[in-house]
């Protein structure tokens, strides 16, 4: 996914990209980068505290990993069909802000604890928007567990039910997952790399896989509650559909990278609160109306 | 939250050779100092032992980016000092070559300005699209960046073949890639969101503090050496001097945009009127100018670029002053910081187009 997403950027901006790892257009990269992080000296910065400094990106990998157990690819391809899936998932994704606070203030770095703070900021204001556009959908659906969720789209997808609830939960996810245009805690002319600052080698290697991990698991959580998941047509096989339709979602979440700069903290911030958070409960109210409108 | 004290620089993504020492208090700036002096090389001093054909090299460094225009306003004084007079092919090829490193310039700054705002694409298409201005020089100066291709009396040498048609070739793509830049970029709502109204240099306070080129232009204050003291043949050609009144980011930025096209309208006027004849008049390779001092000034991709010389009639000269625009931009740094955002930095650093090199010379 690394592969697809440096491919594409390049050929947005007229490059070429990863070429030579691997026999296919340099598609071992991500790999091969990697094993050049796992390879490197792990250093620890003199001041920082060594202990949470180096807890701070297992603990990241742990809730990334985590939340895929949570998220079903297929009917029968799913590790843990919660009743309580969604709101696991919620309570997982608000504990990254955690992980980012200690990895922050580990640091003991000034460029860090502003970047963790903005990213503390970002993600609690965005995490409200995101859970409350999650709750439609189980208003329509009736039920916390993906499964279900998903069952209950053989009609029709809920994202022709709720666009409103998608579009949130869209834009409330690439806040949560500090991709551009809201990439403000790793901002580098203004903080170096926020929170992630003084680390390198393998543990910048867990917290890029952590972040990349959990990039898919909300591509995937946005298919599964908006597109149906794994519903279509028959002679495709269901994973192959919840695949397909995940990169599309992959797809729609990378193109901003390359075409927007990077908001600044607080026009982000005001328009978490101002836009999105009142769009997402206004989503509610359209799905409370929905439900006698459907039965 | 109490105050925090950042040293930006100089070993910072965003700094260059060069820091800036500022306190914020929360998101706030309440104080920013820049920090001059990392990439000093003692460059007027160095000059006053060479003779004046060998400080030409010398003298762009500080501008690589730039490197004709930095050495425009030498060559014209020594020019003067030494009483020898261009003929007029080179005083056209001299204005053609000036322009394509005003493009280049102004490519390269409008690139990192779009990373220095996170938008990586914006950084990709101007340094691909420079690449084209680049050749066009390297064709006829022989480098690609440093030239040492202005020399008192003219330039180094003439035209190569097919010129012409190349150069309109590479304008045709020009215009046509800034289109796609106003889509992209100028016209994208979270660029304007950045930078409108942050960072506001007033018409009175930019004159006040004297800074110069597209930082003062953007200010609404139309000044250009080009046209106020028009020198070699500018005064033949018709251009705009564009300025736009909001004096804050946006308006520096399309300031920038703006001088591309006016540069790409000079450059097609310059190569349809260019006349035949010598590009360079005969004169002793070593310059023995008579006693006396010289000041003499252009307008650089950064704004008026200026050199003092003293001659004492010896080979070398006795002084050698500059007046670099980045130096004189670098006031506006405290002025323009206290009081905006912390994430506003990078936007106002850039938007001054601040070359440290050239600032420490």
């Amino acid at each position: 996914m690394v592969w697809y997403e440096r491919k594409l950027l390049a050929k947005m901006q007229v490059r070429v990209g990863p070429l030579y790892a691997g026999r296919f257009e340099g598609i071992l990269q991500p790999i091969a980068d990697f094993v050049k992080l796992l390879f490197k000296e792990i250093i620890v910065p003199r001041p920082a505290d060594r202990f949470f400094f180096l807890l701070a990106p297992t603990f990241m990998m742990a809730l990334s990993v985590s939340l895929l157990a949570l998220i079903p690819l297929g009917p029968t391809y799913v590790i843990a069909d919660s009743n309580v899936a969604i709101l696991m998932i919620i309570a997982l994704l608000s504990l990254s802000p955690l992980a980012i606070m200690i990895a922050a203030w580990a640091s003991n770095n000034k460029y860090s604890l502003i970047g963790g703070l903005r990213a503390l900021h970002q993600m609690t204001s965005y995490a409200i928007p995101l859970s409350l556009s999650t709750l439609g959908v189980v208003v329509l659906s009736g039920s916390f567990s993906l499964v279900s969720v998903v069952e209950s789209q053989r009609n029709y997808w809920f994202i022709l039910l709720q666009p409103l609830g998608a579009v949130v939960f869209f834009l409330a996810g690439l806040a949560e997952l500090e991709r551009v245009p809201f990439d403000v805690p790793e901002a580098e002319t203004e903080v170096v790399m926020g929170w992630e600052t003084e680390y390198s080698g393998i543990n910048y290697g867990l917290i890029m896989t952590a972040a990349y991990i959990k990039f898919y698991a909300l591509a995937v959580l946005f298919t599964v509650l908006f597109l149906g998941g794994w519903l279509g047509p028959e002679p495709v096989p269901p994973l192959a559909w919840t695949i397909l339709k995940t990169l599309l979602v992959v797809t729609l979440m990378m193109i901003p990278r390359g075409a927007y700069p990077r908001l600044r903290i607080d026009q982000m911030l005001r328009f978490g609160w101002t836009w999105l958070l009142p769009l997402s409960l206004l989503n509610l109210v359209i799905s409370l109306v929905e439900v006698p409108l459907l039965r | 939250m109490s105050e925090l004290t950042l040293s930006v620089g100089p070993q910072h993504p965003g700094s260059g050779h060069f820091r800036l020492i500022i306190c914020v208090d929360g998101d706030t700036i309440t104080k920013a100092t820049p920090d001059p002096g990392y990439v000093h090389r003692g460059i007027e001093k160095q000059a006053e032992y060479r003779e004046y054909l060998h400080s030409i090299p010398l003298l762009e460094r500080p501008v690589i980016s730039d490197s004709n225009g930095s050495v425009y306003a030498y060559v014209l004084a020594v020019e003067r000092l030494a009483g020898l007079k261009a003929p007029e092919r080179a005083q056209y090829i001299r204005v053609l070559m000036a322009e394509l490193n005003r493009i280049m310039s102004h490519l390269y700054w409008l690139a990192i300005y779009g990373i220095f705002l996170g938008h990586s694409t914006m950084f990709m298409w101007p340094f691909g699209d420079r690449e084209v201005v680049i050749d066009l020089a390297q064709r006829v100066m022989g480098a690609r960046l440093t030239y040492s291709f202005f020399v008192p009396g003219g330039v180094r040498n003439d035209l190569p073949h097919g010129f012409k048609d190349e150069a309109l070739r590479a304008t045709e793509f020009l215009e046509k890639r800034l289109h796609e830049y106003d889509a992209i970029f100028f016209k994208n709502p979270i660029f304007v969101e950045r930078t409108r109204g942050v960072g506001i240099l007033r018409h009175d306070d930019a004159i006040r503090l004297g800074v110069v080129g597209p930082t003062l232009r953007g200010s609404g204050v139309n000044a250009d050496a080009r046209k106020d003291e028009a020198y070699d043949v500018y005064d033949t050609f018709k251009f705009d001097v564009p300025a736009f009144p909001d004096g804050d980011c946006y308006s520096r930025a399309l300031v920038r945009l703006e001088e591309i096209k006016q540069s790409i309208r000079i450059v097609r006027q310059a190569l349809e009127s260019i006349p035949e004849g010598p590009f360079r008049i005969r004169h002793p390779s070593v310059l023995k100018p008579p006693q006396g001092s010289v000041y003499s000034r252009t307008e650089a991709a950064r704004g008026a670029y200026a050199y003092f010389i003293r001659s004492e009639g010896g080979k070398t000269p006795y002084r050698l002053k500059i007046s670099s625009p980045s130096f004189r931009n670098l006031l506006a740094f405290q002025f323009l910081m206290k009081g905006s955002h912390l994430a506003d930095m990078p936007t106002i650093y850039w938007s001054l187009d601040y070359w440290p090199l050239e600032a420490d010379r």
